[in-house]
């Protein structure tokens, strides 16, 4: 078991099995970065009535090549027809979402059951037009790669490269037009042209996919790498490179692994792989991710105790809750019977100080929205200017110190 | 085709079909004027791994079990959708993107590694139904429909669908009001005291309901048809809800008639000899209403080009 999956990750599988993860993972990287373009520009779901508006083209494909005498099984041929379909299903959602009132969401999702359904009864039709021999054109649903010829394989890892290529050579421009369309027109950029551009690298990954991952699933791999990037970067550029990494990745490992044993389909595994590392990001990625936002939500509360403890302190109040107490004596402000330190005391002062400060400030800044609320928690250095404060002490007077 | 044969092969998928259709435009007309269309598309992929798994637990392609796991899978997704999207803060459709594809690979792969080899289930029967082969065997005639004898043998898909059908009809009549009030002014509502979250989060419920009965009978790919296209071309027609919501039922059952009957017999119109799909071709007829309102609906602008809006 181990041997194979190790024959796999190093292309050792057989020649169609190394070229089938070539494939994916050139697909993989395109789809990724393709993916952040259309999830920035918030209509990621497009590729998905993109998907499923492919399947008619693919049977009309077929049905043409029978009628001219051929054998109908001529992927380049299908694969071309797949994508003049996605192209017309990709102009009725635009038309609709631009000509009548009904929003985009509508659109795709009309587009995508109506194309998918005129696809099936196509197949349908073609089931009865070949008795005796399977089109087995239903691989295109879910994506097949064992038993595929190797002219096939050479075609998709071709395909996945060139769609690569113009990527990475519309990068800047849709990069542009995904983060600030004004200022991308006033470059000189032309905002309809590349979202054409993007519309098309989009058709291009998932007829692409087609043969690999299947109609259903490729529209994960154009969501989830980019969904799965947005958490480690704030920066549209990273989010472009980490999306490709995170989508290659998924394609290399996931065609390994069903390449490994006999019952894993490539097009599920992918996913499965890439939602693996989705779910990674959800969860360990450094600003946004659960645990960041778990232990700053605990250092928030552990501060607030503290500054509340403190001034209780300064007051003279006894502290009563056992949470405050407990944080205050971890950082050794008091004592276990609950009396201050002379850390404490010093603190203290400082604590009362700053909140007096801030009750000036307030009052000066009645009208204005400089303070928020956040604000008020932190050291008053650290958000008013010095002058400020200067005229806020001149108000208060010196400083005095915390009765033991 | 006789009276009796009429009765026996496609009385009952026909009626299936309209229920089917009508179960999923009602919920379908409040989500797509809540923006939440796809929720049907994404719903009626995350059935799969819990029919799968439904079926795995129990061990027998039996209903019950299966309804179960696909009710309970889409309750799991709709909770996750929600996870993603606010921890995220994540757009929408992102989310719902990340989370159906996730779960639909989970079921194919599920479905590939069990043995389901000797029973009757695959992904193919799970995407386009099994419409056709809902006859009633008993129905001889148009007199069985007063036989007890023979009502008893009636598929189990029809009175599951009905139910559901009829549940979901009650439900939004019931519900009317608040739900009509929290779909158009979500402020308003809330001021008045009305638990505009809990009618959001039921409205899903019940279309999951809605989504899982058509599925078990029809297949997924009608299910999100039916959810947008009848909705969506009824909104072109009229400004009011109510006739809205009208509108959409014919339309959804102008749909599954046509569908299924263009299914059945078109072929042989053009000299054919071989039924196709009728799941799709009801899907194609509700983009043929949706494509003709689109064009000559009366309420079709987008607002700004069409004066009779504000009225």
């Amino acid at each position: 078991m181990f041997e194979t999956l190790l024959d796999a990750f190093l292309f050792r599988a057989g020649y169609n099995a190394a070229l089938v993860t070539v494939g994916t993972t050139l697909l993989g990287i395109a789809a990724g970065s393709t993916g952040t373009f259309i999830f920035l520009r918030k209509r990621a779901l497009i590729s998905d009535a993109v998907a499923h508006a492919t399947l008619p083209g693919v049977g009309i494909a077929f049905m043409v090549l029978v009628a001219l005498g051929g054998d109908g099984r001529n992927l380049p041929a299908l694969l071309a027809g797949s994508a003049l379909s996605a192209w017309l299903g990709l102009l009725a959602v635009q038309w609709i979402s631009r000509r009548t009132r009904l929003a985009e969401d509508a659109a795709i999702g009309a587009v995508l059951s109506v194309f998918f359904g005129g696809g099936i009864v196509l197949l349908t039709v073609i089931q009865t037009m070949t008795t005796g021999r399977r089109a087995g054109l239903e691989e295109f649903l879910l994506g097949a790669t064992a038993g595929m010829l190797f002219h096939d394989a050479v075609f998709i890892a071709a395909a996945g490269l060139l769609v690569l290529t113009l990527v990475i050579a519309l990068r800047r421009a849709m990069t542009l037009v995904a983060f600030d369309p004004g200022f991308a027109t006033s470059v000189g950029i032309s905002v309809a042209r590349t979202d054409l551009a993007m519309m098309a690298l989009t058709m291009a990954v998932t007829v692409v996919g087609l043969k690999l991952v299947g109609l259903i699933l490729i529209v994960a791999m154009l969501i989830i790498p980019p969904v799965a990037a947005r958490f480690w970067s704030d920066s549209t550029n990273s989010v472009v490179w980490i999306a490709g990494l995170i989508g290659g990745t998924s394609g290399f490992l996931g065609a390994a692994l069903s390449a490994s044993a006999p019952d894993l389909p490539t097009g599920p595994i992918i996913v499965l792989v890439c939602f693996a590392l989705f779910a990674v990001s959800i969860t360990f990625a450094p600003q946004r991710g659960l645990f960041a936002a778990m232990l700053r939500y605990r250092a928030f509360h552990r501060h607030v105790h503290r500054r509340q403890g403190l001034l209780a302190l300064a007051r003279g109040e006894e502290i009563l809750d056992p949470v405050t107490v407990s944080v205050l004596r971890k950082a050794g402000l008091v004592r276990r019977d609950g009396v201050a330190t002379e850390a404490g005391r010093a603190q203290a002062a400082r604590i009362l100080r700053d909140e007096r400060r801030w009750d000036i400030a307030r009052q000066i800044h009645r009208d204005e929205a400089v303070i928020n609320r956040q604000d008020i928690l932190r050291p008053i250095e650290d958000v008013l200017t010095r002058d400020e404060i200067a005229e806020i002490d001149r108000r208060i007077g010196p400083p005095e110190a915390v009765p033991s | 085709m006789t009276g009796s044969e009429f009765v026996q092969l496609s009385l009952v998928p026909l009626v299936i079909g309209v229920l089917a259709a009508i179960a999923c435009a009602l919920p379908g007309n409040f989500l797509l004027l809540r923006r939440q269309a796809l929720i049907g598309d994404a719903i009626s992929h995350v059935v799969l791994p819990g029919i799968v798994v439904g079926f795995l637990i129990s061990g027998e392609v039996s209903t019950w079990p299966m309804l179960a796991g696909a009710a309970g899978s889409a309750v799991i997704a709709v909770v996750m959708i929600e996870t993603v999207r606010r921890l995220g803060r994540i757009e929408p459709g992102a989310a719902m993107g990340v989370v159906f594809t996730s779960l639909f690979a989970f079921g194919v792969l599920l479905l590939e590694q069990s043995d389901t080899s000797g029973v009757h289930l695959d992904v193919e029967h799970a995407l386009y139904g099994n419409l056709e082969s809902l006859i009633w065997l008993d129905g001889t005639s148009w007199s069985a429909l007063f036989d007890g004898a023979a009502l008893a043998n009636l598929p189990a898909e029809l009175p599951r669908i009905a139910m559901v059908a009829a549940a979901v009809a009650v439900l939004t009549l019931i519900f009317w009001r608040p739900l009509k009030l929290s779909t158009f002014d979500e402020g308003y509502a809330r001021t008045l005291g009305l638990p505009v979250s809990l009618i959001g989060f039921a409205l899903v419920v019940v279309a999951s309901v809605a989504a899982v009965a058509a599925f078990d009978a029809v297949g997924s790919i009608i299910v999100i048809a039916m959810f947008i296209c009848p909705p969506a071309a009824a909104r072109l027609m009229t400004d009011r809800l109510e006739h809205q919501v009208i509108w959409s039922v014919v339309f959804a059952a102008i749909a599954a008639i046509g569908g299924y009957v263009l299914a059945g017999y078109g072929p042989l119109w053009v000299g054919a000899s071989n039924a196709v799909s009728a799941a799709g071709m009801i899907a194609v007829v509700a983009g043929a209403i949706m494509a003709l309102a689109c064009l000559f609906g009366p309420h079709r602008g987008t607002g700004q080009t069409v004066p009779q809006e504000d009225s």
